[in-house]
């Protein structure tokens, strides 16, 4: 007998005390932790920050403006720019935009990256990012020291139920929260570790925000 | 098929939790580095939980998903097989430890290289590989497993043990972090830069340069998993440092060691475990850092996805339908962080890579209380005062008061003659050693025993044994690196 039919031959024996028929399982648990009437933007906004990311709001109009004064800040010159992102966006100036292909150590020699997003989860403060157009292969993102986030308002989900329904299983899926980050000295976080050290995520909302 | 020799979980010549207790007792750093770091973390548990009302709502969810999957593991372990082998993964089932490590090690060997090539895979933290010994079932085959998660790594540099669950090395502050950064780095690559400081920040920044190339160079990672999700076949791993994106992400090959009982029923089901699991485990919101990957994808990640289906005594748990909830555990720790005897004698004490509540309950159940390793497995069950803080805090609502009493009954019977107050004597001697708690731990024992007798269950047990509240510090004998304390009993033949 192979180890396969081995293990479910035990299972079967081990849980022979299952009836067939189960209760439907219990799920009176909220689908929204989000306020009524509270706005899933200032929260996301809010909650992301908290996590030590920079975060920027603006409207479609003010968005190349905001890139390059995030670049700016950070100061990253040489960006990996995934295929999909919109080229009106990216700021005129000295910047240096990569193209794939290119090789994982052609992504450590960057200074960051530059990525939409697929869904924001507002109450935990999530990017989820699903190697769709402008998203880039996984590793875009994670091999340069710095990730620029850019999401529109619309894509923020109120709380984690909400995000998973719109997401897609069959895409490889990454849940970010902040700024790569460890509690393994003393249960202590701190940022930085092998992920991007600096998060900056840039909100686009239809109009300035009041 | 599965002797209980064959399945790891515990270390071989590892005394019984009584003396291991005595000794770690007398450690008096690592009694207030514990004390530490778990208050930290039970503070910003309960801040975070205490965010969502409906706190019990998703903790009864995420019992009955898991008591409801375990029900139907065949059904949903053949599903999940399904579908990830659907989106272009293999999947293996390994009946015990050495199934799964002569599987892993085969995989690995397959991927190609010159036979006398050092061959080289770096692992995120997993329980389950621990659990097998399979970086030193690897090493026996030529292939060095380097681990990347912070604590693991420091563990690793140590020649030391996991003492915890979530963060292996919580027994070492940061001096004694930096002082084994300081001294180690440069002999298994990149050495820590001169003047390495004990500042968190700083010591995270040496394992991210020690630990770089070796992700850029890797061409096979092994991880565990978190959850499966039988539907899409999508499996995920939580973290926090990158460490897991890197080895999930970069390699050309990915070979994950689950437990059997990882698998849940549906993607949909993770609306409430995402939920759960960060803010009980670290306490964070939700963690940096989720991977969730369904088979292979053109283009991005790995090109080969191995999934390697552990059993390693799951099933004899399944069989015991109270002790059967123990597998229902995400491995959050909350249990570890709040439990009173945990702080006061460490992980190492439970010899075990299960210490705490949830390894007093898993490990004899996974290795058996009446195999051979009974000396350290059967002796868990009554490392606990039955406070019931672990059953209080585990987001899946694993009531470990109630399957530690159960336990208990089964060690009396498998002991014969023996009585439990003589067991839970045993125990308690050793940890309280003061003569007036021993006295009422006594008394308090006597009674759980009549109780025993009655209606063979144990009572919560009253008095000392209920609240631990008085250890002593002593003077911290001289340290010994645990493996090396280890060699010399294996070696003195006290196994
Ligand atoms: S038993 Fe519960 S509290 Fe303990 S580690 Fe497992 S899930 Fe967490």
């Amino acid at each position: 007998m192979s180890s396969r039919e081995a293990i479910l031959a035990r299972i079967r024996a081990a849980v022979a005390d299952a009836p067939a028929e189960e209760p439907p399982l219990p799920r009176a648990y909220r689908r929204s932790h989000l306020a009524p009437g509270a706005d899933p933007v200032g929260l996301f906004a809010e909650r992301v920050a908290d996590y030590r990311a920079t975060v920027t709001r603006t409207d479609p109009a003010g968005l190349p403006a905001a890139l390059a004064a995030a670049l700016t800040a950070h100061g990253a010159r040489r960006l990996a720019v995934p295929a999909g992102f919109p080229a009106e966006l990216l700021p005129p100036g000295a910047w240096q935009w990569h193209h794939e292909p290119l090789t994982v150590p052609e992504l450590d020699g960057l200074d960051g990256s530059l990525t939409l997003a697929a869904v924001g989860i507002a109450v935990t403060g999530t990017l989820v990012l699903d190697a769709g157009p402008g998203h880039g292969r996984r590793a875009l993102s994670l091999v340069p020291d710095y990730h620029l986030c850019v999401i529109r308002a619309e894509q923020i989900a109120a709380d984690v139920p909400e995000a998973l329904t719109r997401l897609d299983p069959a895409r490889p899926l990454t849940f970010i929260s902040g700024p790569s980050a460890t509690s393994d000295i003393e249960l202590d976080r701190v940022e930085g570790v092998h992920g991007p050290r600096t998060l900056h995520v840039i909100i686009v909302e239809p109009r300035e925000p009041a | 098929m599965t002797a209980p020799n064959d399945r790891g979980v515990v270390w071989l010549g590892s005394p019984a939790f009584p003396e291991a207790a005595r000794e770690a007792l007398k450690d008096g750093q690592l009694r207030a580095n514990l004390r530490r770091a778990t208050a930290t973390i039970r503070d910003k548990r309960l801040s975070v939980s205490a965010e969502l009302d409906d706190w019990e709502q998703l903790r009864d969810a995420a019992a009955a998903i898991k008591q409801h999957t375990a029900r139907h593991l065949d059904r949903y372990l053949v599903q999940l097989e399904e579908s990830v082998t659907a989106a272009g993964g293999t999947v293996h089932w390994a009946a015990d430890a050495a199934e799964a490590n002569r599987i892993v090690t085969e995989l690995v060997r397959a991927t190609g290289g010159s036979d006398d090539e050092t061959r080289e895979v770096v692992k995120v933290k997993s329980m389950a590989t621990q659990e097998i010994g399979l970086n030193e079932h690897l090493a026996e085959h030529g292939i060095t497993a380097y681990e990347t998660d912070l604590a693991e790594l420091i563990v690793q540099l140590g020649d030391d043990r996991p003492s915890h669950i979530l963060v292996p090395a919580i027994h070492k502050n940061r001096t004694e972090i930096r002082d084994l950064f300081a001294a180690e780095m440069g002999r298994h690559g990149i050495a820590a830069p001169e003047g390495l400081t004990d500042e968190p920040r700083a010591l995270a920044e040496a394992a991210r340069r020690h630990l770089r190339h070796k992700f850029l160079s890797a061409k096979v990672a092994v991880s565990g998993a978190n959850f499966a999700c039988a539907d899409t076949g999508t499996v995920l791993v939580v973290e926090s440092e990158g460490n897991g994106r890197m080895c999930l992400t970069l390699p050309e090959t990915l070979i994950t060691v689950m437990g059997i009982e990882k698998v849940i029923p549906s993607f949909a089901d993770l609306e409430v475990f995402l939920q759960l699991l960060p803010r009980s485990s670290t306490g964070e919101r939700m963690n940096p850092y989720t991977s969730a990957w369904s088979g292979t994808t053109e283009g991005d990640g790995p090109s080969a996805f191995h999934l390697v289906l552990l059993d390693n005594g799951r099933t004899d748990t399944l069989a015991d339908p109270v002790g059967r909830q123990a597998l229902g555990c995400i491995r959050c720790s909350a249990c570890l962080n709040v439990c009173p005897v945990f702080e006061r004698t460490g992980g190492h004490a439970y010899g075990s890579v299960y210490p705490g509540p949830i390894g007093a309950v898993l490990t004899p159940q996974l290795v058996g209380v009446d195999s051979d390793t009974k000396g350290a497995a059967a002796s868990l069950p009554f490392a606990s005062t039955l406070c019931g803080a672990c059953y209080d805090a585990c987001p899946v609502k694993i009531n470990i008061p109630e399957v530690l009493t159960h336990l208990r009954a089964k060690v009396v019977e498998a002991e014969g003659g023996r009585t439990v107050e003589a067991l839970a004597m045993k125990a308690a001697g050793k940890v309280l050693d003061s003569p007036r708690l021993l006295t009422a731990a006594q008394k308090a024992a006597a009674l759980g025993g009549k109780v025993l007798a009655r209606d063979g269950r144990i009572g919560r047990l009253p008095g000392p044994l209920h609240g631990w509240t008085d250890s002593r510090d002593t003077p911290a004998p001289p340290t010994e690196s645990f493996r090396s304390w280890w060699r010399k009993n294996r070696e003195g033949g006290t196994s």
